[in-house]
């Protein structure tokens, strides 16, 4: 970005390491880039990659034994990395602000939101209290909080994560900061909430000329907002573009990696499986001495055993390899053309899973004596069939109850009302020991790898255990045997059977955890999220792995998830779950290609798409408000309060979920009107 | 990068001694502790309960090392002969309790429901009254002696037990791992023994190791005020408790109390070394 100013901040072979006693960690390992006023910088890479440290380096919130080693931070003509503790305090905050992933920590929960933003503006003696009372009902309403002259005076806790991260924007903007970092402000979020968020953002920046680092491990995200992007990788930039040209013609291995690994919502695949790359990133306290990505990278050639510099490779590109610095060029793979929505056939067989009318209510405890009983009603009249050999999605924004929904077709809850029966039998409310037979039938994945395999157990423990109890292995030889079998099914080596979970990555665990699911010879699996926690490309990893075993073991999946792209990507059938109840459900393709609902029509809007010149030419629908409580559902339709083509026909009657189309069921009085 | 000045790294042994130091000191205490206990005939030529009147209250000397109590015994003798009484009520009464007490709170703990409320309202109860007053009730009750003593000070003791596991176990119990055990079909007894209590161990051990000096002060409280041991079985409360009046001779009351101190202190050194140990965060560094 050619500017003829000087740039607002200039950040110089900054190098951030962890002094742990082990040696050192070199998490930032000599990054320079620069961000002009005004501008939006994206910075994206794996977990890992050294984009947050960046981050805190530069507002030097780094806490023993992280330290800066290195290098300089230009800010206004301050060496922000050898300010004392009272000159960043004066920057921090005032001139820099920083918004953070997690909404619900990063407020204080025993002050009011008021006095957390008038103390944010006084405390650098801007404004007198009676101003930045004024001020902060003022951007409170900027960032689109209903009422904002009352809602001020409440907690934290009263707010739900969307509006935490409006009440952390309008503090990051209280004191008109010339810089704004975000780090990872929208991924606690859900998709609808993030395209809002983002949309403020956008604005933000344009109107008051913030200049703005967005921090993100999502292309879409960063391809909506930036005008440059960096990429960072073990450490170190290794690409820097403007995003049209660097997610269309990556000049980076990893950047290319990186792109292709994500499933696109705007793309139908002909090929579920995803193209990955191999391994995992280095060690940082060992770099290798050659390129860092060399060993993972499909383009590698002799000359990257020197470690490449980042250097110039179009107007306003560089990037760090030695391929695309020669001229070579990192071959696209043909992308899927969109399939039109092919005929459904008629089901012949009788579903492996069929739910009718499920519900699950949730008492809550009352806060008074003499109070109503308060209900939650998580899932709340579901009906939904499984046929052997599909893959189902279950898609819905948090609090919707598809989790739920999956424990309640493991039977791990017992439903409240409704049926569910599971390969001809009824287990609604069939006892332990009756379930345990089917149990080798019905098998689950769950979403958080570092919590669903116990610590204190060897992966052959974890492994064994299922096939012990159900009596498929007579003796322990046997059981070795099965055990390594499942091993090498996952593609793990043998000698993980003697190792603990800590020891494995969270790709690796997923592995164990699909291994041990699929122990017992399911026919039918539940995955509750089983990406969601992933880096992109261990999920696509993870996506291939379950691809593949489906197609080895004629699995039946019901796969729930949040993300879109990942669900069109892998499902032939989508149901779309909106307050414990399902809004539209259909096979993926004409689901995508013609949503009928309009809640499925903005949820596929609101996802992000990583091409900017392909986001541009999108229609977005957007969404109002944040969904209602599950406490008390709208009258009528439950959507009617979001909807933005709600009648008042909607408050009264509930639709039905009625079949609109071949195969594609939707409960809406207007099917199909917003388009 | 040779301009970048690195701390100097300490050296394996010096984070060792700097972590684990004073535990270390404490086992050490302990150990020293329990070989008196066990061969404390062998480490003193006088009988514990053998009386002398004729040298009665002697200071220490070269023949009596800690002198002579008001029955002329041999003090030496009787505070190494004291540590087998009250290493061992101390350890019945925290293991016994801390056994009871983890099986009750961690099942009332899974099952949820009546069987959590009516059991934490029940240690409730035990908590209305402070802890030795209640020990002393009941050890009164119940008549003096080792036996009844340890039976009280274990109604008073499992509670403390109860709640920690009950928390540890609640925790436990929303991990995905409970929840992919019993999606495989394992039973309720198996999830709770073989998966959660393993998992919520570390602090109970913490919780054990500094309670057992506690407990070894609670029985030496009870005994000083006449309710534990029966003369003349020699133990260090009741030691304590025979010398306050002896002001002149300071040494019969002054060694049992120091035996008490310094394994009090001992259990506490190692239950914080416990605690260092399997705390993820200090483990980091």
């Amino acid at each position: 970005m050619p500017t003829a100013a000087e740039p607002l901040l200039q950040v110089r072979d900054l190098r951030t390491w962890f002094l742990t006693d082990s040696g050192p960690v070199r998490a930032v390992d000599g990054v320079s880039f620069d961000v002009h006023a005004g501008e939006t910088l994206g910075v994206v890479g794996e977990s890992g990659s050294g984009k947050s440290v960046c981050a805190k380096s530069i507002m030097r919130l780094l806490d023993e034994p992280a330290r800066i080693v290195g290098g300089s931070i230009l800010f206004k003509g301050r060496d922000l990395a050898h300010l004392d503790d009272e000159g960043i305090r004066e920057v921090r905050g005032r001139e820099i602000a920083m918004v953070f992933q997690d909404p619900m920590t990063s407020l204080n929960p025993v002050l009011r939101i008021a006095r957390q933003l008038i103390e944010a503006m006084t405390a650098h003696g801007r404004f007198t209290a009676a101003a930045a009372r004024s001020r902060a009902i003022d951007l409170l309403r900027r960032m689109g909080v209903a009422s904002a002259d009352r809602t001020v005076n409440s907690f934290p806790h009263q707010f739900s994560g969307g509006m935490r991260q409006r009440v952390m924007l309008a503090m990051g903007f209280s004191n008109e900061p010339s810089l704004l970092i975000a780090d990872e402000p929208t991924t606690a979020l859900d998709v609808t909430i993030q395209a809002q968020i983002l949309d403020l953002l956008r604005g933000l920046n344009r109107d008051l000329g913030t200049a703005v680092i967005l921090i993100s491990h999502d292309l879409g995200v960063i391809a909506n907002i930036c005008s440059r992007v960096l990429v960072m990788y073990a450490g170190e930039v290794v690409e820097e573009g403007a995003p049209e040209e660097l997610l269309t013609d990556p000049r980076h291995p990893y950047t290319w990696a990186l792109l292709h690994a994500a499933p696109r919502i705007d793309a139908q695949a002909e090929d579920r499986r995803l193209i990955t790359i191999e391994g995992q990133p280095p060690d940082p306290r060992a770099w290798p001495s050659g390129c860092r990505f060399r060993a993972r990278c499909p383009f590698a050639v002799e000359k990257c055993a020197e470690h490449p510099e980042l250097l110039p490779v179009a107007a306003g590109r560089a990037a760090r390899c030695w391929v695309t610095q020669e001229g070579g060029s990192l071959h696209t793979p043909e992308r899927a053309r969109p399939v039109v929505a092919a005929p459904v056939d008629a089901t012949p067989a009788a579903p492996i899973l069929e739910v009718s009318g499920l519900q699950k209510h949730f008492p809550l405890p009352k806060e008074a004596f003499f109070e109503r009983q308060r209900v939650l009603r998580a899932v709340d009249g579901v009906d939904l069939q499984v046929f052997a050999g599909e893959t189902v999605g279950l898609v819905g924004e948090s609090g919707c109850g598809k989790s739920t929904l999956a424990r309640l077709v493991t039977r791990l809850h017992e439903p409240t009302d409704g049926k569910i029966v599971f390969a001809g039998t009824d287990i609604t409310h069939a006892s332990l020991s009756a379930i345990r037979p089917l149990r080798r039938r019905m098998q689950m994945i769950f979403q958080d790898p570092y919590a669903s395999l116990n610590p204190r157990m060897t992966i052959g423990e974890i492994l064994a255990g299922p096939l012990i109890l159900h009596g498929i292995a007579g003796d322990a030889a046997a059981a070795r045997t099965r055990v390594a079998e499942l091993l090498d099914l996952v593609g793990l080596p043998g000698q993980s059977v003697t190792r603990y979970p800590y020891e494995f990555s969270g790709g690796q665990r997923q592995r164990i955890s699909i291994a041990r699911a699929l122990a017992v010879g399911p026919d039918f699996v539940v995955a509750d999220e089983p990406i969601s926690a992933l880096d992109v490309n261990i999920q696509a990893q993870i996506i291939n792995l379950m691809v593949d075993l489906q197609e080895r073991l004629g699995l039946t999946y019901l796969f729930i998830a949040h993300d879109l792209a990942v669900v069109r990507h892998v499902c032939d059938r989508i149901a779309v779950l909106y307050l414990g109840k399902i809004m539209e459900v259909g096979p993926a393709a004409s689901l995508f290609a013609r949503p009928l609902h309009p809640y499925t029509r903005t949820l596929i809007s609101a996802a992000p798409v990583p091409d900017p010149r392909v986001e541009r030419t999108r229609r977005h629908v957007p969404m109002k408000g944040e969904p209602p409580s599950a406490l008390n559902p709208p009258s009528g339709c439950r959507f009617r309060t979001r909807c933005p083509i709600a009648e008042e026909r909607c408050t009264r009657e509930e639709p039905p979920l009625l079949e609109a189309a071949p195969g594609q069921r939707v409960a809406c009085h207007f099917p199909g009107r917003l388009t | 990068m040779s301009d970048i000045a690195l701390p100097a790294i300490a050296s394996p042994r010096t984070r060792w001694l700097r972590r684990y130091g004073l535990a270390s000191f404490g086992a050490v205490i302990i150990l020293a502790w329990i070989f008196a206990a066990i061969f404390a005939p062998w480490l003193t030529r006088y009988d514990p309960n053998f009386v002398d009147v004729a040298a009665r209250l002697q200071p220490p000397s070269a023949s009596h090392w800690l002198g002579t109590d008001a029955l002329g015994r041999d003090v030496a003798t009787r505070v190494i002969y004291g540590a087998r009484v009250s290493l061992t009520v101390g350890m019945v009464v925290v293991l016994v309790g801390a056994l009871f007490g983890t099986l009750l709170g961690a099942s009332a703990a899974y099952a949820r429901g009546w069987a959590e409320e009516g059991l934490m309202r029940l240690t409730d109860l035990v908590f209305c009254f402070p802890p030795i007053i209640l020990a002393m009730a009941i050890a009164a009750a119940l008549g003096i002696g080792t036996v009844n003593t340890v039976i009280a000070m274990l109604v008073v003791w499992w509670p403390k037990f109860a709640r920690l596991s009950r928390s540890l176990v609640i925790s436990q119990r929303s991990m995905e791992y409970v929840e992919a055990a019993q999606s495989i079909g394992f039973g309720p007894a198996h999830i709770l023994l073989r998966q959660i209590i393993p998992n919520a161990i570390g602090p109970l051990v913490v919780l054990v190791t500094l309670d057992l000096g506690n407990a070894i002060l609670v029985f030496a409280g009870l005994s000083f005020l006449g309710l534990g041991t029966v003369p003349p079985t020699p133990e260090w409360g009741s030691m304590v408790g025979e010398g306050r009046e002896l002001v002149q001779q300071w040494w019969v009351a002054t060694f049992p109390g120091l035996a008490i101190l310094t394994v009090v202190m001992a259990f506490n050194f190692m239950g914080d070394g416990f605690r260092d140990w399997l705390d993820p965060h200090a483990n980091r560094r």
